[in-house]
């Protein structure tokens, strides 16, 4: 099995592009500038995320999930 | 479009129109990019605004005015409604910001500023430590651009500024959370805004409807993202409009986040200013930033060009106190009685309501509703004093 890497251990977070909204809202509080927010187009620059799941809080449609697996590649 | 300019602003809402506006109308060389293909569009707004906001920038136009605004309507948890009405002098607006910004953005560009769409800014570049230019890409190529000064004018989504240095990111507990519709066969007045309070419509922030004409209405809520923590900002409006109406038409659904807090501690470098929602320059109590936005836009445009057209790069910075003198400051009071009042309990807000309607129609002011609201409070009654005073 193949994980994405964070930070810190596994990748444990991630953006359901298809229900995302692309308000900001998560990559204004992210603490380690891990997400990247483009016109519609949005994702997690894995390398920087620390699974702190501010980001989880912020959203405010339930577009990012916390996957205690962490998420398979 | 030039190989290099004086200045580029980041970001085409209204802060960033102000401060492309403000710079190019002193004859120094300006581009503002903006990543989405429409300035202005998306919108992620309620889109109330005071006249005075409104009215330092552009003339009032029926165009992008939906509703003119002379009442607020207080709703308490126990449904105790408190109406206010305030003179004509101090109307509001609720606007229809998709014209509105666009109109901004025009008065930039008729003050001599360049403006390119679908331009996403991913990097910036460095003389030393002083920022002098972004790297952007443009219709899947990447490039660069020089200027002598980068205005971060790039919303509530800000990362400009982080990577000049500057800690923008905003405590989760700060950012107010949002969803909201605009429907259609919503019965509301047209000059009324509607607040709602309570921890089963909005804890830790409030809901409102805001008319539009029509019949149409902006509805929506922000909560703290320690609420959403335990029920998104989704959940409470889906429930809001089962309630109160759960057949009406729904003609936009959008989330937004909105950064409700003091300014940040620096919103200059060498090199760069940040503006708008970038800066964290909403009003933290009423969560408008629009007005402030323009307002920090604005100054951070005029020192800009200063800056460059005196030759003395280090002016820019002085713009942090510039706007700590204006608002800022004033944002920071407005911060704790915030603080305040997010820690009221249901029954007190009833309460407060209800001692409101005892004070005769015609008598209450907001500096009046206030003093009720806090008269348990007397820690917080002194900043509101200052508020009003000044
Ligand atoms: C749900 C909701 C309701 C609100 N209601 C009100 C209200 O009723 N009244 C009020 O006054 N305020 C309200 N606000 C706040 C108000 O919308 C903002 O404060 C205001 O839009 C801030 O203006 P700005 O110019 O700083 O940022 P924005 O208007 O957000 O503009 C930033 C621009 O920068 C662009 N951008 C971002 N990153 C990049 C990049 N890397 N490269 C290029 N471009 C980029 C974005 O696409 C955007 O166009 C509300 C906010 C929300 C979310
Ligand atoms: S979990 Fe934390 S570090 Fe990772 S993307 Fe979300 S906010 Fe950023
Ligand atoms: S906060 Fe949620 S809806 Fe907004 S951009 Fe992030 S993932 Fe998308």
């Amino acid at each position: 099995m193949e994980y994405r890497q964070a930070k810190t251990g596994r990748l444990m977070i991630d953006i359901l592009p298809d229900k995302c909204d692309f308000c900001g809202c998560c990559v204004g509080v992210c603490p380690e500038d891990a997400i990247e927010l483009k016109e519609a187009e949005i994702f997690i620059i894995d390398k920087r995320c620390t699974n702190c799941s501010k980001c989880i809080w912020s959203c405010p449609v339930e577009v990012i999930v916390f996957n205690k697996e962490g998420v398979l590649r | 479009m030039k190989n290099e300019y004086d200045i580029i602003v980041v970001g085409a809402g209204p802060a960033g129109s102000m401060a492309a506006r403000f710079a190019a109308e002193q004859g120094v060389s300006v581009i503002m990019l903006e990543k989405d293909r429409d300035v202005g569009y998306p919108v992620r707004c309620g889109e109330a605004i005071s006249r005075a906001g409104v009215e330092e920038f552009i003339e009032p136009d029926e165009r992008w005015i939906k509703a003119h605004i002379t009442k607020f309507c207080l709703v308490a948890p126990d449904e105790t409604e408190v109406t206010l009405q305030f003179d004509a002098r101090q109307e509001g607006y609720v606007l229809e910001r998709r014209i509105f910004d666009y109109e901004l953005a025009k008065t930039a560009a008729k003050a001599g500023a360049q403006i390119l769409t679908r331009a996403y800014v991913n990097g910036l570049l460095f003389d030393g430590d002083k920022v002098c230019g972004v790297k952007y890409e443009h219709q899947g190529e990447q490039k660069e651009l020089k200027a002598k000064i980068v205005i971060a004018a790039d919303g509530v989504e800000s990362r400009v500024g982080r990577w000049a240095g500057l800690k923008t990111h905003i405590d989760f507990r700060d950012m107010e959370s949002c969803t909201q519709i605009t429907a259609a066969n919503i019965p509301v007045n047209d000059d009324t805004l509607y607040f709602y309070f309570g921890k089963d419509v909005a804890p830790e922030g409030y809901f409102w409807v805001f008319p539009k004409g029509d019949n149409t209405a902006n509805i929506g809520l922000g909560v703290s993202g320690a609420t959403g923590k335990k029920k998104s900002a989704k959940a409470f409006l889906d429930e809001f409009m089962a309630k109160h109406y759960p057949d009406a038409p729904i003609l936009t659904y959008i989330a937004g986040g909105v950064p409700s807090s003091v300014t940040l501690d620096k919103i200059s470098a060498p090199g760069i200013a940040l503006v708008g929602d970038a800066a964290r320059q909403v009003n933290p109590l009423s969560g408008g930033g629009i007005a402030s936005g323009m307002i920090g836009g604005s100054i951070a445009g005029k020192i800009a060009a200063e800056a460059i057209k005196t030759n003395k790069p280090g002016h820019l910075l002085t713009y942090d106190k510039a706007w700590n003198k204006r608002l800022g400051k004033r944002h920071a009071v407005f911060n704790r009685i915030k603080e305040g009042i997010f820690n009221f309990s249901d029954e007190k807000f009833n309460k407060i309501a209800r001692s409101i309607n005892k004070i005769p129609y015609e008598k209450r002011t907001l500096g009046k509703v206030f003093t009720t609201a806090l008269i348990n409070q007397p820690s917080l009654l002194v900043d509101v004093a200052k508020v009003f005073v000044v």
